[in-house]
Parts: structure tokens; C-alpha cells; sequence
């Protein structure tokens, strides 16, 4: 290997590396708050790539249908258990949040795209009737086991990500899709040719993460976010409801995945269960940084990424193999290394 | 003075095993009301129910509202704050940054400086610390955190578990002082303790809890010279 194909292969992987630092993020920001290791954070990405797809064809997605069938069911199930609670005066707020709200934002995007919107408007769209998915199918699924183990909240999370992914075949079809690019600059860096979409990809990392930071360092939101992840009795001792704090962490979550999603889509190929593997090789990120810190979860999903890119010139149908290899040695080193919490004591 | 609190025939079951058994009592507003007994006689569990941590049977009103079927939340947004025995504070953040959490359930914001200076005035340790992480902090300055947090959200009633345990002597003293100056506040306050004499020299009126039950009641000023309680108790003959 010259130092220039090194050179071309580092970029490459820094690159990649950056989908899923946003990715491996929204990952550690869902867990910390709510303990749940949301697989299906990949699938969010690859919806938000076919979703732009379908409407730079002028064809509205069928994310909305997904939206929509899902507030619906969202409602239904928010509806029973206040009403099971005696708290009838919650019913108009549910129904905003679980029902107006996701068709309002559907009903949007449907009104918008009839007007051919340019490409920075359809990605606001496609970012838009993506986010509501996560927090709705937190509401569905993970709301009612919130206080399961998280071995529980695991093996659920696993099953709602092949639901996902029959769920994707059924309303955006077998069919591949690459977007077009968002830029074709490109300029010389080193004597190396450096796109203008890998720098994209580059910066809307470092500006989403820099955005989580300043949210979670300075507003008392994030504070409450924060707190809730440290600590949860704490919190709802503060007055800080575990549920709504899992709704902000999945809102933003989703608007990382669905970033990377759209980073991703005019590089890659990406079909309707494309998500898995990058949600993987996203936790295998956060995993090197111990699924609880955001720069170390950043720092692992680059490593992974420019580990990728070596190991595919090296032997492209072992790529994949030699990067969850890495997860070996990781774990081993992680489990030495760390002491026990009294939860996964527990369990 | 009218009534802030109050609990009757509450009962709280662990399983099927039931460690608080037909509590009844109250508070008045601006009273300090102490919980004492014995270590396991329930005194912990009983607050647990009070703020909502713990289901219970029975029924509790709070400013005039029943209060037994909200979540812990609503009932913090009602003003009732509860500083666990394990304090529970944010170790990872910063001394500001758990304070200002305190503030959370407020939805007035435009007190929350004001109050925030006044809680560095009544504990200017916490100030000289204030960005230190909570979690480095020494075991009174931890109680004192966990006490000026519960003051940001304003409380009505301030309920405090043990809040001496495992503090050295001269901290428990202050401690004390400042839960009796907080009366000038107009703060209610529900204390549990163990150290018994020192709560019941604070208290406006006290409990005995034994076993689950409330045993004795009275004034805090007659239950300090009772002779069983000063033999199983305060450390007299």
C-alpha cells in the first residue's frame, strides 16, 4: 500500500467514520436516558435516505403512511392508559402530541411537496416525517416495559428492528436508491482528491455534535436530560418526567440517525433494511466508549470507520468481519476494565 | 394555622409484607413535624409514599387536594419535596448545575436567580464549590447540596430523610440550624431521624414509629422528658 492510496483510504474512512459518530451518538444519548440500546437507529437512517429518495422523485414516501399508522396506534394505546389511570384531563394533550401533531407535520410535507420544493426543502421534509417515527414507537413499545431490565428492553429493541425492516419492505419497496449529491465541489488536500460530500459529511458531524454539546452544557432541557441519565430517581425527584426526557432523547436521536442517513445516501447504495449495518458498526462505537460517552462514542465510530475502509482494500468480503472482530478484544478489555454496576449485578 | 399535610390509615406493602401499617398524622403550615423510632421501624418508607416512590393504601392530602393517586412528579409540581436518605444527587454535574435542576419543576422562571442567591447565601460553601463536580464533594457538603436543592424548587412541605446520617457532630449541629431557620421561610417540614433528641429539639411535634405503627405522638417539648422515650431513645437511664 502507497502512502497515497493510505492517504485516500483514511479520508474514506473518516468519512464513513462521521455517519456513524452521529449515528453511535443518538445511540449513547437514547441509552443514557432510558436504557434502551436502540437497534433500530440504523433502520431510522436508511428511512430518512429513501425518504429523500422518493421525493426528489416527486413521489411522497411511504414514511408518511408509516407516520401516520403509528400515531394512530401511539393514540389508541395513550388513550387506554390514561384512561385506565383516571386521568381523562390528559386526554386533550395526548391527543396533540400523539395524534395532531405527527399528521399535522405529514399533512405538511404532503402540501409542501406538491410545490416541487428545491433540494434544501425536501430535506427539512424528509428530516421532518422521519423524527416523529422513534419517540411514536417509544410510546408503542418501549413505554409500557420502561421499567424491564435492560437485557429486556434489548432483546425488544432487537425484535422491533426486524419489525422495522418488514415494515420498510412493505412501504418503500425492494429497490435501491442513491439521492443525488448535495455538492459536487471537490478540491485537493495533500495531494489527495477530497469531495466536496465527504467534507459535508465531515462538518454536519462535528456541527450536530457540536449542537448536542452546547444543548446538553447550557439549556435546562438538556440539563434535565443529563440528570436523568446520571441519575433517575434523582431526576423525578426534581419534578423531571423519565418519559418526556425519553421522548426528547429519541426526537433528537432520530434527527441524528436521520442526518447520517442523508449524509450517506448519495455515496452509498441504500435498500430498506440497509440500516442494520450501520446501526451495528454505530454501537460498535458507542460500545468502545463504554455506550456512556459521547466523544468516546465519536472517537470509536471514526476508528470503526477508518478500520472499515482499511480492512475493505485489504479484503472487501471480510470487511465486515474483521470490523465486529474488533468488538472482541473491546469487550474483554471494557469487562476488565470497568467495575460492575449494581443494575447488571442484579440481573 | 391550617393544615399542609396529612396522612390517614396509610398503609405501604412490600410484596405482601406490609412495613407501614394505619399511619395517621399532619402538618401544619409553618410546623416542623419529626418522624423518629428505630432503625426498620418504616420511618424511610413512609416518606417514599408520601412523595409517590412507594404505592400506598390510605389517603393523603396536601393543601387541601388528595395527592394519593399522582405520580411523583405531579406531586413535586404541587411544591412537596422530599431529600432522600441517599440525597440522590447528580454526581457527574456540576454543584450549579444541580441546583438549577432544583429550580425544574417551577414554571415561574423569573425567581430562579434570586432564590439561587439565597441559597448561596444560607450555604456560601456551595458557592466556593460551585463548579466543582457533585460527586467530589464531602459527605455534609453533599447533605447541604441535597438540602439547597430542594429549597430551588420553593418547596411548601420540605420532607428530609435522616438528614444527619453519617455526618460528623459539628455538621449535624448546622444542619439542624438551618432546617429550624427555614420555619422563617414558611416552609412546612416533615423530618425523619434517628437522632432522636436532636430532631425533637427542632420539632414542633413529633411521632414515634415502631414496628410500622405510630406508637406515641405529641408535642416535641413533652415527647423529649417522656420516660420510655428517654430510656429507648434519647440515651437516658
Amino acid at each position: 500500500m502507497t502512502s497515497d492510496i493510505a492517504a485516500i483510504l483514511g479520508i474514506d474512512g473518516i468519512a464513513t467514520g462521521a455517519v456513524y459518530a452521529l449515528v453511535a451518538i443518538g445511540t449513547v444519548l437514547i441509552f443514557t436516558v432510558t436504557r434502551v440500546i436502540f437497534i433500530p437507529f440504523g433502520d431510522i437512517a436508511a428511512f430518512t435516505a429513501l425518504t429523500l429518495a422518493a421525493l426528489d422523485a416527486k413521489r411522497f414516501p411511504g414514511t408518511g403512511a408509516l407516520v401516520v399508522i403509528l400515531a394512530c396506534l401511539a393514540t389508541l394505546i395513550e388513550i387506554i392508559s390514561l384512561v385506565r389511570a383516571g386521568e381523562i384531563r390528559l386526554l386533550p394533550r395526548a391527543l396533540f402530541f400523539y395524534l395532531a401533531l405527527p399528521l399535522a407535520v405529514v399533512g405538511l410535507a404532503w402540501l409542501t411537496m406538491r410545490a416541487e420544493p428545491p433540494l434544501a426543502v425536501r430535506l427539512v421534509l424528509a428530516l421532518m416525517l422521519i423524527t416523529p417515527i422513534a419517540p411514536l414507537l417509544d410510546r408503542i413499545v418501549f413505554r409500557p416495559i420502561a421499567d424491564g431490565t435492560v437485557l429486556l428492553l434489548l432483546t425488544v429493541s432487537v425484535a422491533l428492528h426486524y419489525a422495522l425492516v418488514g415494515l420498510g419492505l412493505l412501504f418503500f419497496g425492494p429497490e435501491g436508491v442513491r439521492t443525488e449529491p448535495l455538492t459536487s465541489f471537490s478540491t485537493e488536500f495533500a495531494g489527495v482528491l477530497v469531495s466536496g460530500q465527504t467534507m459535508l459529511i465531515v462538518l454536519a458531524a462535528l456541527v450536530f455534535s457540536g449542537l448536542l454539546y452546547l444543548f446538553f452544557d447550557f439549556t435546562l432541557v438538556g440539563k434535565s436530560l443529563r440528570a436523568t441519565a446520571v441519575n433517575r430517581t434523582g431526576s423525578r425527584l426534581m419534578g423531571i418526567r423519565p418519559a418526556r426526557a425519553g421522548t426528547i432523547a429519541y426526537l433528537l436521536g432520530s434527527l441524528m440517525a436521520g442526518v447520517s442517513g442523508i449524509l450517506i445516501a448519495p455515496v452509498n447504495t441504500v435498500f430498506y433494511d440497509s440500516g442494520f449495518l450501520i446501526g451495528l458498526k454505530a454501537f460498535v462505537g458507542a460500545i468502545v466508549g463504554g455506550m456512556t460517552s459521547y466523544p468516546g462514542a465519536a472517537i470509536g465510530a471514526v476508528g470503526v470507520g477508518i478500520l472499515e475502509s482499511f480492512a475493505s482494500f485489504e479484503s472487501s468480503a471480510l470487511k465486515d468481519v474483521i470490523v465486529f472482530s474488533l468488538l472482541i478484544p473491546i469487550l474483554i478489555w471494557r469487562s476488565l476494565a470497568s467495575l460492575h454496576s449494581e443494575e447488571e449485578i442484579e440481573e | 394555622m391550617s393544615e399542609m399535610f396529612s396522612m390517614t390509615d396509610v398503609t405501604v406493602c412490600y410484596d405482601n409484607v406490609e412495613a407501614v401499617r394505619n399511619v395517621s398524622l399532619s402538618v401544619e403550615e409553618g410546623q416542623i413535624v419529626t418522624v423518629i423510632g428505630p432503625n426498620g421501624a418504616g420511618k424511610t418508607t413512609l416518606l417514599m409514599a408520601a412523595i409517590g416512590l412507594l404505592a400506598s393504601r390510605g389517603r393523603m392530602v396536601f393543601q387541601g387536594g388528595d395527592i394519593g393517586k399522582m405520580s411523583v412528579e405531579d406531586r413535586v409540581e404541587r411544591r412537596l419535596c422530599l431529600v432522600p436518605e441517599k440525597r440522590e444527587l447528580f454526581s457527574d454535574m456540576s454543584v450549579a448545575d444541580n441546583l438549577l435542576l432544583g429550580s425544574y419543576s417551577l414554571r415561574d422562571r423569573s425567581g430562579v436567580q434570586k432564590t439561587l442567591d439565597e441559597v448561596y447565601d444560607r450555604f456560601p460553601r456551595l458557592k466556593e464549590r460551585q463548579r466543582q463536580a457533585a460527586g467530589t464533594l464531602s459527605g455534609g457538603e453533599r447533605q447541604m447540596l441535597a438540602l439547597g436543592r430542594a429549597l430551588m424548587a420553593k418547596p411548601k412541605l420540605l420532607m428530609l430523610d435522616e438528614p444527619s446520617l453519617g455526618l460528623a457532630p459539628l455538621i449535624v449541629r448546622e444542619i439542624f440550624r438551618t432546617i429550624a431557620s427555614l420555619r422563617d421561610l414558611g416552609v412546612s417540614i416533615l423530618l425523619v431521624e434517628q437522632n432522636a433528641r436532636a430532631a425533637l429539639e427542632t420539632a414542633d411535634y413529633g411521632y414515634v414509629l415502631e414496628t410500622g405503627e405510630v406508637v406515641q405522638s405529641g408535642p416535641a417539648k413533652d415527647l423529649i422528658h417522656d420516660p420510655r422515650l428517654i430510656t429507648a431513645y434519647l440515651g437516658g437511664h
